[in-house]
């Protein structure tokens, strides 16, 4: 099966290059993704996933590094080739309210889409946009509402809405129920797994919760300090993390359960993250690593190869730890 | 004897579109050293019932009635403006989801916890200076002594949240409220500050309500819960009968709606449906009844009374929930 989206050696540098101070926000990153499929980002705060995801729609321009898509490498397409191709690339952000415009009512906002690539011109584009509204599972009458009218998880259905009408093959979610009650969350989550199993989309699910990143993805990337530090398919990377910094993070997260939770061994990080600015050498996780040597400091560590789909960037795990 | 004892509790707002009943008729007991949970969704009262516990529910617009509200054997209701004061602070503290904006970004970080030093603790300036050391390597910012002349802002999120917990924790009190406190914070760092506040509640037996959306967390930390909606308490359960043997609909829903990374990875998750109610002209019958899967023919009869499943457990639900095995 050939990947829809390929990055190659993606970096994503903040600040004048080569100088002290700049902010390697991603730096060296890989991956694909196939048609239909979902790879999950997740990471902490400033561990550049978030970037990664702007910085494969060209929302901030890659320093250096592939995106393609379809052949096309998107670091390297011009502004006219761009606008045309992010009809096929969407994104939705965490802060559905903040990404609407408050003066345009739903309908306007949903056509708005429509007109900018001319789609569904004349009479058919007030069909098509109830027959989206629909698909996301929003009343028509909703139509002539504004946005400071709706609740979180309505303002987030049209958010997709928008990124829907133009007919999208890739969504870029970034963090699109981070801000939502549970209930809701879930009601979200089971909406853009629909989605994807109707319109076969392919995601790229950013979160920092791993909980709601194994329910939506097939594959797991895990980020720490701009780099990836480990990638498995999802059923092996949950059942059996290896890098010492995704096994911290799947003991940090709390389960549901009081009788597990008082079994489960806790993996506490001393400290915060370093400053992304001037990061640790080798290994920039050796400095809250609790299995750390001296070699860890000289070098950036190689992947290792735990199955065929399964790779962690630690020199440890060759010793077999 | 309890150390927090609350009865009826109605806090109400009055709005242009009529008066909101942000928390309607709540009662319950926080013994010394318990770590009580509050859990329920947005706008369920969870906030706002803590609130009109510190007594800062700006009156008007609100109004805050109950039968009793009684703390360490004051009437929490029949305190004066200055008097509440004195008690906050002193004796009970508030722990909130921003610590941004419950930091003053103009004032060293030294500052704002001498001053609650010296005005509580009635210590002097030095004195004050050495317990704000104290309690900040407590809470685990290294370098506390260097740290006390930064500002709000050269502190990361999690740091800020600490300081906020030390400044809370400044004049040992009696009952710390965290409102959504780690909600803001990533997972690491989430797990740093529940595990201090384990080790507050032990070796000080500090009672703490702990507020959060996030089961998981109440799950680690608390000893009993009550899950509220729509401005009441729907159920109440020592932690371990909550999660056993969740029988309130709502209780049942949240848990459902719950992405876990433990156990057989499920292909659906099954939300709560719908939207949270109007608090204005609530139903006369279960708030929940227009989004629960587990509706009776009772549910559409009458309000559902409180049902005492023993052990300390009771839930207001006319449904008998087959999960009902310890």
């Amino acid at each position: 099966m050939t990947a829809l989206l390929q990055v190659d050696d993606l970096r994503v540098h903040f600040g004048p290059a080569g100088a002290p101070g700049t902010v390697k926000a991603v730096d060296g990153i890989s991956f694909s993704v196939e048609r239909g499929r979902t790879l999950g980002l997740v990471g902490e705060s400033g561990c550049g996933k978030s970037t990664t995801g702007y910085a494969i729609l060209q929302l901030v321009r890659p320093t250096t590094g592939r995106v393609l898509y379809g052949g096309t490498d998107l670091c390297r397409a011009d502004a006219t080739a761009l606008r045309r191709l992010r009809r096929k690339l969407q994104i939705i952000f965490q802060d559905a309210h903040a990404s609407l415009n408050p003066r345009m009512p739903i309908g306007d906002l949903v056509g708005e889409a429509l007109d900018i690539h001319g789609l569904y011109k004349g009479r058919a584009r007030a069909g098509r946009i109830h027959e989206l509204l629909d698909l996301v599972g929003l009343a028509g009458h909703l139509i002539e509402r504004y946005p400071h009218e709706l609740s979180g998880g309505q303002a987030q259905r049209v958010a997709i809405c928008r990124a829907l009408a133009v007919e999208p093959e890739l969504i870029v979610c970034d963090e699109p129920v981070s801000a939502l009650d549970v209930s809701i969350q879930a009601q979200i989550v089971n909406l853009l797994q629909d989605l994807q199993e109707r319109l076969g989309l392919t995601y790229i699910f950013i979160s920092h919760d791993l909980s709601v990143v194994r329910h939506m993805s097939d594959q797991v990337a895990v980020m720490y300090l701009g780099k990836i530090v480990e990638m498995a398919g999802k059923n092996e990377i949950y059942a059996a993390p290896a890098h010492p910094y995704t096994k911290a993070l799947m003991s940090a997260i709390p389960v549901p359960d009081p009788d597990s939770e008082a079994q489960r061994q806790r993996v506490i990080l001393a400290g915060d993250l370093p400053n992304p600015a001037n990061p640790p050498s080798g290994c920039r996780f050796r400095t809250r690593c609790p299995i750390a040597i001296e070699a860890c400091a000289a070098t950036d560590p190689p992947p290792h190869d735990i199955s065929t789909s399964h790779w962690a960037k630690c020199i440890r795990l060759a010793e077999g730890r | 004897m309890a150390l927090l004892a609350i009865r009826n509790l109605r806090t109400r707002f009055a709005t242009d579109r009529g008066t909101v009943r942000a928390v309607d008729g709540v009662s319950f007991d926080l013994a010394e050293g318990e770590v009580l949970g509050l859990v329920g969704e947005s706008g369920s009262g969870k906030s706002v019932t803590a609130l009109s516990v510190m007594r800062l529910v700006p009156e008007p617009p609100g109004q805050v009635t109950a039968d009793s509200m009684s703390f360490d054997g004051i009437d929490l209701l029949r305190l004066s403006e200055a008097q509440a004061r004195e008690v906050r602070g002193a004796s009970m503290a508030m722990v909130f989801q921003d610590p941004m904006r419950s930091l003053n970004p103009v004032l060293s970080i030294g500052r704002q916890l001498v001053e609650v030093l010296q005005r509580h603790q009635k210590l002097d300036r030095p004195a004050a200076r050495r317990r704000a050391i104290e309690l900040l390597e407590m809470v685990g910012i290294p370098l506390a002594e260097k740290r006390l002349a930064a500002y709000p802002h050269q502190f990361s999120g999690g740091m800020r949240q600490r300081v906020m917990i030390a400044i809370a924790l400044s004049c040992n009190p009696r009952l710390l409220i965290a409102d959504e406190a780690t909600t803001a914070l990533d997972v690491t760092i989430q797990a740093q500050i529940v595990d201090l506040v384990k080790r507050l509640t032990r070796e000080r037996g500090t009672s703490v309500i702990w507020i959060s959306h996030d089961l998981g967390v109440v799950a680690n930390l608390c000893d009993r819960v009550n899950v509220m909606y729509a401005g009441r308490i729907v159920e109440s359960a020592p932690i371990r009968d909550l999660f056993h043997r969740p029988s309130h609909g709502y209780t049942l829903g949240l848990l459902g709606s719950t992405p876990r990374i433990d156990g057989p990875a499920l292909r659906r998750l099954s939300p709560i449906e719908g939207l949270p109610p109007n608090l204005i002209d609530p139903l006369p019958l279960c708030p929940f009844l227009p989004r629960c899967r587990v509706s009776v023919a009772a549910c559409r009869e009458r309000a559902p009374e409180r049902r005492d499943l023993g052990r300390e457990h009771w839930a207001s639900c006319f449904a008998e929930l087959n999960q009902r095995t310890p």
